[in-house]
């Protein structure tokens, strides 16, 4: 099944400066899944995907990400990263923030009439139609909601059919409704295009019913397996090593109780590669 | 700089198909139109990178480290355009070193490029204090010289605005995915700090350029004002550079034209057309008018 899987993590270990975000990481993902990874914040949820992109260097163990080493199948990989919202006096539309994702990457600038401009276009209103963004695509991207950036974000994300999609908090910051609908989109894109799909997520509920797997960070390592079997008193408390209560509310939503904040982690403002401060 | 114009010379009449005559009969006359043009260009083109960039404040720097880079040329002899060239560029080169090529770092470094620009133009007043031929002359580098510009210079200016031009065509594309995108255009391979710190080299030729017909000061007139209200009215890239490229030639011949038949400076007329067209469009955005 390894030579299948669309990730395969043995042994990992992050190491910015001299702390360590996280060791003994085995992990796999196997292709068309959908995985969430949970944690508290500053767990290294984020540098996981980051590991996958082939940004952030593992400091040991092994790193496939779709049958090659992490950066080799940048390709095939479509990113979401973390963000709070696009500034809102930004006079980009959401069509051009899509078409970044199709030939952003080209020199040059796009010839209008040509053969080639003409299937860009195609494949971004394809994308537009997928996420069910039609109503909004063509306004500045500044001037559209939460939810509405992310399914344009996701249509980018998607623009060149990766085999695997890394979805860093899209449900973040949006009101539930945005976050249900969110979360649907998610699913059906990976049921229906077959896409791998991972997805950071601070809170699993509005997409928990959805998922194949969950890798749970949590006290310098990880702990995968189906959600039934993850998110559980006894596994997290083993995780942490400090007691865990999970609480199943009356609506059906998981509740993690006694979960220690860790003091928050920025790779960005670190700058991991190349250049470890301590 | 009306001065060189006999007040005699200049009717401004109710026949504008004259009155063009009239500003065509001279020769500096038409340099200047030429220059202006080519000058504008290239700033509107450039300048729409910087707005959407939020780069505003490095601009300004560029345009502020090019006035003692052209006073200490004018002290030591040599042409003032050769220091504009000199200081914005390798001031540009410092800007991008000491960059992140984010977004999200530059609050810190703006404290670092208010400080070197202080010293900037400490540094030329300096420099201009040191040239005996002091008053003309700093009030040119700051504030613009419109007239007395030759063949050979509207030459010079062009080739350079040219090749300028034509690197920030093959750059257009990942400086617009780095510029909006800049996590996601890394993850896709893109060298987002090269791209970042290209632009900012092209920035630093623009603004010199601009500055020998503008003046460091007034830079801004044709660099932000124009591509500002051209992204207020539309939000599609393509349509946007286009438009800020027409506002800031249209300024720039309005405020020549209207400052051949005026005795106020040139330079006056044109950030005032820039600065007019501008509340305009912030107007026409307000109310919801989009040219699309």
């Amino acid at each position: 099944m390894t030579a299948d899987a669309a990730v395969t993590i043995r042994g990992a270990a992050v190491r910015v400066g001299h702390r360590t975000i996280w060791s003994g990481v085995d992990l796999e993902i196997a292709r068309g899944d959908l995985v969430a990874v949970l944690g508290p914040n500053g767990v290294g949820k984020s540098t996981l995907l980051k590991v996958l992109l082939g940004v952030v260097p593992v400091a040991a163990g092994t790193v496939r990400v779709l049958g090659r080493p992490p950066g080799d199948a940048r390709d095939e990989i479509g990113y979401l990263p973390q963000r709070r919202s696009f500034d809102p006096g930004l006079r980009i539309r959401g069509v051009d923030v899509v078409r970044l994702g199709v030939d952003g990457d080209r020199w040059g600038i796009p010839l209008p009439r040509t053969r080639r401009d003409r299937a860009v276009r195609r494949r971004v209103a394809e994308l537009v139609d997928l996420v069910g963004a039609g109503d909004y695509a063509d306004r500045p991207i500044g001037d559209c909601s939460g939810g509405e950036q992310q399914r344009l974000l996701i249509a980018q994300a998607l623009a060149r059919d990766p085999a695997l999609l890394l979805l860093d908090e899209p449900l973040d910051s949006l009101d539930l409704a945005n976050q249900a609908g969110v979360a649907a989109l998610v699913e059906r894109i990976c049921r229906e295009q077959g896409v791998t799909v991972v997805i950071v997520a601070h809170d699993v509920n509005p997409i928990v019913g959805a998922l194949d797997h969950v890798v749970y960070l949590a006290g310098g390592g990880a702990r995968c397996g189906r959600p039934e079997d993850v998110i559980t008193s006894d596994t997290l408390t083993r995780l942490y090593g400090s007691p865990i209560e999970v609480l199943h509310a009356s609506d059906g939503r998981l509740v993690v109780v006694g979960e220690p904040e860790v003091a928050t982690y920025h790779p960005d403002l670190h700058r991991v590669a190349g250049h470890p401060h301590p | 700089m009306s001065a060189l114009l006999g007040a005699d010379v200049a009717h401004l009449s109710w026949n504008l198909v004259d009155d063009v005559r009239q500003l065509l009969q001279h020769q500096f006359m038409v340099n200047a139109l030429r220059a202006g043009a080519v000058v504008a260009v290239l700033a509107g083109a450039i300048g729409w990178f910087m707005v959407l960039r939020r780069e505003a404040f490095a601009g300004h720097t560029l345009a502020l480290v090019g006035f003692p880079g052209a006073a200490g040329a004018v002290w030591l002899g040599v042409s003032a355009n050769l220091g504009y060239y000199a200081f914005c560029v390798t001031a540009a080169l410092v800007i991008a070193a000491a960059s992140t090529g984010r977004g999200r770092a530059r609050g810190e470094e703006s404290a670092a490029i208010g400080t070197v620009q202080a010293f900037a133009l400490a540094c030329g007043f300096l420099f201009a204090t040191l040239y005996a031929g002091l008053l003309t002359e700093t009030n040119a580098l700051l504030f613009g010289s419109f007239l007395g510009i030759t063949s050979a210079q509207v030459v010079t200016l062009a080739v350079v605005a040219a090749v300028a031009l034509a690197a920030l065509t093959a750059l257009a594309r990942p400086l617009l995915f780095a510029s909006v995108d800049a996590d996601v255009a890394q993850a896709r391979g893109l060298p987002v700090r090269l791209v970042s710190a290209l632009f900012l080299v092209v920035l630093g030729v623009a603004v010199a350029e601009a500055s020998q017909i503008t003046g460091s000061l007034l830079v801004f007139a044709l660099l932000v004002a124009p591509p500002a209200a051209a992204q207020r009215l539309t939000s599609r890239p393509g349509r946007g550079i286009v438009l800020s490229v027409v506002l800031a030639v249209a300024v720039t011949w309005l405020g020549l034209g209207i400052g051949y038949f005026s005795s106020y400076p040139i330079g006056f007329w044109i950030t005032t057309f820039a600065f007019g067209v501008y509340v305009l469009a912030h107007a026409a955005s307000r109310l919801g008018v989009r040219t699309c």
